[in-house]
């Protein structure tokens, strides 16, 4: 009992009043033992997890930590959460992105968890010169066969001069007591008070602000501008030119997701506040150029259409023989589906800190992939990344766009010029106006049908700027279906697009089971049986590209069949069912449509999903809930394209996102297994659209192809504008 | 640059501000008071949203003109320590995702709370019409105005 430290800690624990000891606590006084970058431990007890991978809002701040509070065995009380800084040493993919943050982190965190007990109950059993076996540890104390007890604070300084164990236990699933349970956002308080959390209410003294005008059409460059007007505005500080030191890192990189940087010049003003820098970019006068025809998407359509049409396609996946089985069939059935550019709309608009001084880099902000940022940042500015110091901000949402470092990019290349600390801050017409947008993408699908089965099918793909990633071939249908083929083309465009919540499967699932609806009435078949036969012909399978599990798939679908009345409804009532796997994760939905003054409703969507261990029940149901909401509101209203390269909408007047009467109700519920977690942040979105389009159809009787879903002619009445605030 | 007097949560500021910069900037920026969020600048989605003289207002479509005088309350003087029913129903219900527009959501919701403290179902869903949540969780939203009428009452 030497240390002040040590006595209150022990007091506190003897006291058994762990929600007294967060609350009194002033971290910034405590003094720490480092074990691993994971966890620090007061001697007073308290643990500190830094939550490793970025949060946009997808509760990996909350659930990360559980993980480790879990194996640590500690009592959730005791524990604070911060945001770990970007560190490549110690820390591995630090990225929100493909729903693969619990995924990829379930064995590391549980054993960063064991592995910081097990050097703790070591330093007790040595102190007590007794076997570590005989111990046991609970909520942070440690027992011993005659039972004396020790805090983990005790034991700090012992347990982190230990070598790690080699050998790390795991707990049993069926000995959790912090997985498993409703654990409240970790920011919450900070949320609900209005704390500075997020990029935007970043400030360090003497920083400054900037507003950045950027070519206002996709494929144009800056010729000239006038600054004489911005200058004037009070307040306005400077107006720089910048663009040199991206072309050339273009220049020097292949073609990759740096390409967003774009090659024009750009006109920064730099002012005060954030107003006057605003007010100082509207005052500018540019004039711009362009080497080719700007393009409007009704071009863009038509090329996409041309592609479909043609033959020059690369082929993902190919079993069997696709033409033989459409020529020999008794009957086959081809649609094509369409879907326009979306942006990601977060609500904090893009936006990022940077200070480049000659001996360090200061950043700081929402971005999903710190450490490609800060290597893009040194590579822009001919720095070494250790220079680089990132400070990972919580995002008012990702949705796929802050994937893309542009806005950190800008902000380090204006404080490299202007020797200030600086914040870019885009307004809501900026980053609706130049994002990095999902791609518009055409999908022909062809089945074939003969004595009953399906033979032949067939999928096509036309995007903007690229294709579906190389694992969406080896999806459902793949493998259930002899005949089998997966062809892609795509057209190069000015407009910067990239990934968009769920890539490619967000369309993809919409087009693909509203044909498999399609086909089932066509072939006179139960849309449910179809389904489970189709998979049932996977289980067992020896190709090892399958992705999914067939088995996991029937289980979703059953149950939602179960859990939403399927089939059981009142005559108003109109169901719409989908199956879909993506992002690791196993979904079924159901969508309820009621006719209500002569139009369609979607009233209700039940959601059964299979993820494995769900980490956080009570993230997971929000988590799962706003997926279905933002896919239901994307495919019925999420309407965008160009005119002349320049954006047909640029703010919420013009572009529609469902608001709070739009929303249906969405009941969720999980498969109950024992399996590893695998991500939530996409898999319940793609089906969505494709729920709801099938209840349509059931309603309506007519077949929707097209999203949104609102531009169909005949469900809605034109008159139907978006209701505003 | 004009200077401007007005109360903002209980406290009498003078701030020199040019007459026609939002309120929002001002807030935000100069008197560090960084819970009122930026979302779209024209009043469409709500984030921004504060209390004028008790009544909720978009404060990116305010200008500093119009406010000479006035009360301002914001999502840090809702209350002392976050025990506003509202703030506490949020709590309670888990209802953030990313967060961002919440304090928006909660300004909103107190606002009309505090004209219509029992409201119907159709009230509420009528009263959060002109909040986007980009997230998307708008049911949690929902149950957390109907939870604090209940407390309130």
């Amino acid at each position: 009992m030497a240390s002040g430290g040590l006595l209150i800690g022990f007091s506190l624990f003897q006291a058994c009043k762990p929600k007294v000891v967060k609350s009194a606590l002033d971290l910034s006084k405590l003094d720490y033992k480092d074990f691993n970058a994971f966890i620090k431990i007061a001697k007073n007890g308290a643990v500190t997890i830094f939550s490793p991978n970025p949060e946009i809002g997808q509760g990996v701040k909350t659930s990360m930590p559980m993980i480790i509070a879990e194996e640590l065995e500690v009592a959730w009380d005791m524990v604070h959460v911060e945001q770990g800084l970007l560190d490549t040493k110690n820390y591995t993919r630090q990225i929100a992105g493909g729903s693969q943050s619990i995924r990829f982190g379930w064995d590391a965190l549980r054993n960063t968890g064991a592995m910081a007990k097990q050097m703790l109950i070591g330093a007790a059993a040595a102190r007590w010169g007794v076997d570590a076996s005989e111990c046991t540890v609970n909520e942070g104390v440690i027992t011993n066969a005659k039972g004396d007890t020790l805090g983990y604070g005790d034991l700090v300084d012992e347990a982190a001069a230990m070598e790690a164990p080699e050998n790390i236990i795991l707990k049993e699933p069926k000995d959790y007591k912090i997985i498993g349970t409703d654990k409240v956002n970790v920011d919450i308080d900070k949320i609900i008070t209005g704390k500075p959390l997020f990029g935007l209410d970043y400030k360090v003294e003497g920083m400054v602000y900037a507003s950045v005008l950027r070519p206002p059409a996709f494929g144009q460059m800056l010729e000239s501008f006038d600054d004489t007007e911005a200058r004037a505005v009070p307040g306005v500080i400077d107006v720089i030119k910048i663009g040199e030191k991206a072309r050339q890192l273009l220049a020097q990189e292949e073609q990759n997701w740096t390409a967003n940087l774009g090659s024009s010049d750009k006109v920064v003003v730099i002012a005060n506040n954030t107003w006057n820098a605003i007010k100082g970019k509207k005052a500018i006068k540019a004039t711009w150029s362009n080497s080719a025809p700007l393009e409007s998407t009704a071009d863009q359509d038509k090329a996409l259409l041309a592609l479909l049409d043609g033959k020059e396609f690369n082929t993902l996946r190919k079993d069997g023989d696709v033409k033989k089985a459409f020529a020999q069939a008794d009957s086959v059935l081809e649609r094509t589906y369409e879907s326009p550019f979306l942006p990601h709309n977060c609500m904090e608009p893009m936006n990022f800190f940077a200070n480049v001084t000659e001996d360090k880099i200061h950043l700081a902000g929402p971005v999903q992939t710190p450490a490609d940022a800060a290597s893009t940042v040194a590579a822009l500015l001919g720095r070494d990344v250790a220079d680089v110091h990132l400070e990972m901000t919580r995002m008012g949402g990702g949705f796929g766009r802050r994937l893309y470092g542009d806005f950190a990019f800008e902000a380090a290349e204006i404080s490299d010029a202007i020797k200030k600390p600086v914040k870019m801050v885009s307004t809501r017409e900026d980053d609706m106006t130049t994002g990095v947008y999902r791609p518009a993408i055409k999908y022909r699908i062809k089945a074939s049908v003969k004595n009953g089965e399906i033979t032949g099918y067939q999928l096509k793909e036309a995007a903007i700027n690229g294709n579906m990633y190389g694992l969406i071939p080896n999806f459902f249908p793949a493998g259930a279906i002899e005949n089998y083929q997966v062809d892609v083309a795509s057209f190069k465009s000015d407009v910067s697009t990239g990934a968009w919540r769920a890539p490619y499967t967000n369309f993809l699932a919409f087009a693909e089971q509203s044909f498999f609806d399609e086909l089932a009435e066509m072939m006179e078949a139960d849309k449910v049986q179809l389904r489970l036969d189709l998979l049932e012909k996977v289980i067992g399978t020896t190709d090892e590209r399958i992705e999914y599990s067939p088995e996991r798939l029937q289980g979703v679908l059953k149950e939602v069949v179960a859990k939403s009345g399927w089939g059981n409804q009142p005559d108003n009532v109109y169901q719409g069912i989908v199956a879909y796997y993506c992002h690791n994760s196993h979904v079924a939905e159901v969508a309820n449509v009621q006719i209500e003054n002569g139009m369609p409703v979607v009233k209700k969507v039940t959601c059964v999903v299979d993820c494995g261990i769900v980490v956080n029940p009570l993230g997971a149901q929000n988590q799962a809930q706003g997926g279905v909401i933002d896919g239901v509101g994307h495919a019925m209203y999420g309407s965008f394209g160009f005119d002349e390269g320049v954006p047909t909408a640029n703010n919420y007047d013009k572009y529609r996102l469902l608001r709070m009467k739009e929303a249906p109700e969405v009941e969720v519920h999980f498969i109950s297994n024992e399996l590893s977690p695998t991500g939530l942040g996409e898999p319940t979105l793609p089906p969505a659209g494709g729920a709801v389009a099938n209840a349509l159809k059931a309603a309506t009787g007519k077949r929707i192809y097209k999203q949104p879903f609102m531009e169909n002619p005949g469900f809605w009445k034109v008159t139907d504008k978006p209701i505003v605030g | 640059m004009p200077t401007y007097k007005l109360e903002v949560n209980g406290k009498s500021i003078t701030v020199d501000a040019s007459e026609d910069s939002p309120v929002l900037w001002v807030l935000r920026d100069q008197l560090d008071l960084v819970g009122t969020k930026f979302g779209c600048g024209i009043a469409q989605c709500g984030a921004c949203t504060i209390h004028l003289d008790g009544n909720a207002v978009r404060s990116c479509s305010l200008t500093m003109a119009s406010v000479q005088g006035k009360a301002i309350t914001t999502i840090e003087g809702l209350s002392e320590d976050g025990s506003h029913p509202v703030q506490e129903a949020w709590k309670a219900v888990d209802v953030p995702q990313c967060g961002y527009c919440q304090a928006g959501q909660i300004m909103t919701a107190s606002a009309f709370l505090s004209k219509n403290p029992s409201p119907t179902g159709e009230e509420i869903k009528d009263a959060m019409h002109g909040n986007i949540c980009r997230c998307a969780s708008y049911t949690r939203i929902y149950k957390a105005v109907e939870m604090a009428a209940e407390k309130m009452v």
